[in-house]
């Protein structure tokens, strides 16, 4: 028994080496368009994994994260417009403030209720958030949304130097695998077994005694900014945000990220949202950027909840899990 | 000492009286009757809805892309046969086959898996019809021209009567779907797997195409609503969004598979956007339908118009 968790841990810890390894390397052999486009997988996969902590820990389907993700974006531009001389640290904390504040307000209301109601509900609160952001023109420059100059990377004061493309793709890189341990770390701990005892029964999680709409609400908080430092990255990678970022489409993205990757594995997510962007490439090449993407994609994603419903790394769902 | 209680009285009156009076009630009773217009509507794209979730337990996140099929069919039949209720009912009728070929072809293979992923597969249809619509028709709204063009004066507005029968055939519709699960035999059956799906089952009753006739109900219905609506804003592809959520709202705040609670609570919706409209603008009186829903959660998370679960 414990020949065999030594040996799984050696053979994990060798295995996220490489992984990382490969991705540090990265853009130092692409060309540009795909340095890009990985740094860009990385922050989508960020934000499916946030939202992998509810669905395939929880059990909770969330529709509500581009909430978290858009806030996070704008807590960025609120950062970046305001205060100067512009911070990057500033901007990620003012980030995670804002989507945490979302996390609270969205969680006390949504966690009253399950399945498929909470579905619905985190559906209508990102409804909510796109409908102010988008009519409060004077903060939140309506429909245009913000546009803002990307910090520079370091310690102010101390050492710092702009962004280069390899630099961000490391920065995201950083944060993303970070956030990745992190969320591990969660759901193997005590906490994180409560949470799993909350998807498998809920009533008898109930029974044991643990307060499992705390439980909830803390869960929902943690994948919220999460979510939001997905948002951050984001703003400092594209320089802005838009109301669009906020809209339920982006909820039902990472859905589809979580699906077509594998639930309950927190890198799954990540391996979707490569996948269903390089669908996205791929279909825009072949078929002409005039042809929706979205028409293919979706009947592949339809298919795979009919016949694929583990996901691309369902099968190793129980050996990341360990 | 009399006196001067009439003289506070009448003052009261008078404050009341002048505040009454000062409200704009022709703004008032266009809005009501706007409200109910709207209302009725979304009562029918609603009702589909929570039919369907209420015998399947699916969500059906395509079903605002079957309203905006609808309205397509609408346009492109109109223009080929020149009449608006041949329109009408070759959209139902098409629409009705499609929303039956989705739900053997997805839904079928979903039964007896967790519900939750019936909305994963709605919504990967909704992206296709969706996308569909804007690859085939294109990005500019279309219009449906409405079968006449009556108004009559309604204080400072003249008021256009299509939007009163709109109102009428909506409940004709939906008065007739009652009728037909109270008094229909098929009626009859899908009531019979809503309350038990393994006994009807064994009664004989043919449960999967029970559903997919209740689900190609529901998308007729939709349809029927995308084109009686059609006339009054443009048919566009993303005509759907907004109505999907808005009978998402209806159908948790009349309560979740409750065709009357659904009803009364896409008038009760309808109405107090159109009352907030007149203060604020349209897009921001959407927030008010929002805080509706957030005090249904917080109050009587089961629906506003249901009988108190025991």
């Amino acid at each position: 028994m414990m020949q065999t968790s030594k040996r799984h841990a050696a053979f994990y810890w060798i295995g996220f080496s490489v992984v990382m390894a490969l991705l540090v390397a990265a853009p130092l052999v692409l060309p540009e368009f795909w340095r890009r486009f990985l740094t860009e997988v990385l922050i989508w996969g960020l934000l499916a994994m946030s939202s992998d902590l509810l669905i395939g820990y929880v059990g909770m389907v969330s529709f509500g994260h581009s909430v978290f993700f858009g806030l996070g974006a704008y807590g960025v531009a609120a950062a970046l417009l305001t205060v100067r001389p512009p911070n990057l640290w500033l901007a990620v904390l003012y980030g995670l403030a804002f989507s945490a504040a979302a996390g609270l307000f969205v969680a006390y209301f949504s966690t009253r209720l399950r399945d498929i109601y909470f579905a619905i509900t985190t559906l209508i609160f990102s409804q909510i958030f796109y409908v102010v952001v988008f009519t409060w023109t004077d903060v939140t420059g309506g429909e245009n949304g913000l546009t803002f100059s990307r910090p520079q990377l370091g310690i102010p004061g101390v050492y710092t130097q702009p962004f280069t493309t390899e630099t961000l793709h490391w920065f995201v890189l950083a944060m993303v695998a970070g956030s990745y341990l992190v969320l591990r770390r969660i759901t193997q701990s005590p906490f994180g077994m409560v949470l799993q005892s909350i998807r498998e029964n809920e009533a008898r999680t109930r029974a044991i005694g643990y307060p499992v709409g705390r439980y909830k609400i803390v869960a929902v908080m943690l994948s919220g900014v999460f979510a939001g430092l997905a948002g951050v990255l984001y703003a400092i990678q594209k320089q802005f945000a838009d109301p669009t970022l906020l809209y339920f489409l982006t909820s039902g993205e990472v859905v589809i990220f979580n699906v077509m990757g594998g639930i309950g594995t927190l890198v799954g997510p990540i391996v979707g949202a490569g996948f269903f962007l390089g669908m996205r490439e791929a279909f825009g090449r072949l078929l002409g950027e005039q042809f929706p993407y979205l028409i293919p994609v979706g009947v592949i994603f339809i298919l795979m909840v009919i016949f694929l419903p583990q996901g691309l790394l369902g099968f190793a769902r129980r050996w990341l899990n360990r | 000492m009399p006196s001067s209680i009439s003289t506070w009285g009448s003052s009261v009156v008078e404050t009341v009286w002048s505040f009454l009076s000062g409200l704009p009630w022709d703004v008032i009773a266009i809005q009501t009757i706007n409200g109910i217009v709207t209302g009725m509507i979304l009562a029918l794209v609603a009702s589909g809805l929570t039919l369907i979730f209420g015998i399947m337990d699916v969500v059906n996140f395509a079903h605002g892309e079957l309203f905006m099929l609808g309205a397509y069919i609408g346009v492109v039949v109109l223009a080929a046969s020149g009449n608006f209720w041949v329109a009408l009912v070759v959209a139902v009728l098409t629409v009705a086959l499609i929303g039956a070929a989705l739900q053997i072809a997805t839904l079928r293979p979903l039964v007896g898996r967790d519900p939750l992923t019936t909305i994963l597969a709605t919504f990967g249809i909704s992206l296709v019809l969706q996308n569909y619509a804007l690859w085939h028709f294109g990005p500019v709204a279309r219009k449906i021209q409405e079968p006449f063009t009556g108004q009559f004066a309604l204080f400072y507005l003249q008021y256009p009567w299509y939007r009163l029968l709109i109102a009428l055939l909506s409940a004709i519709i939906i008065g007739g779907l009652w009728a037909f699960l109270k008094y229909g035999t098929y009626g009859i059956w899908i009531r019979a797997t809503t309350q038990d799906r393994v006994m009807a089952q064994a009664m004989g009753i043919p449960v999967p195409w029970v559903h997919t006739m209740v689900f190609a109900i529901g998308a007729g219905m939709a349809a029927a609503s995308g084109v009686l609506f059609g006339p009054l804003v443009g048919v566009s592809h993303t005509m759907g969004l907004d109505w999907v959520l808005k009978a998402f709202i209806v159908v948790v705040v009349g309560g979740m598979g409750n065709l009357g609670g659904s009803i009364a609570a896409a008038i009760f919706i309808s109405l107090l956007e159109a009352y907030a409209s007149i203060f604020v603008s349209p897009a921001q009186a959407v927030i008010v339908s929002f805080v509706a829903l957030i005090l249904t959660l917080l109050f009587r998370p089961t629906g506003l118009f249901v009988p108190t679960p025991k």
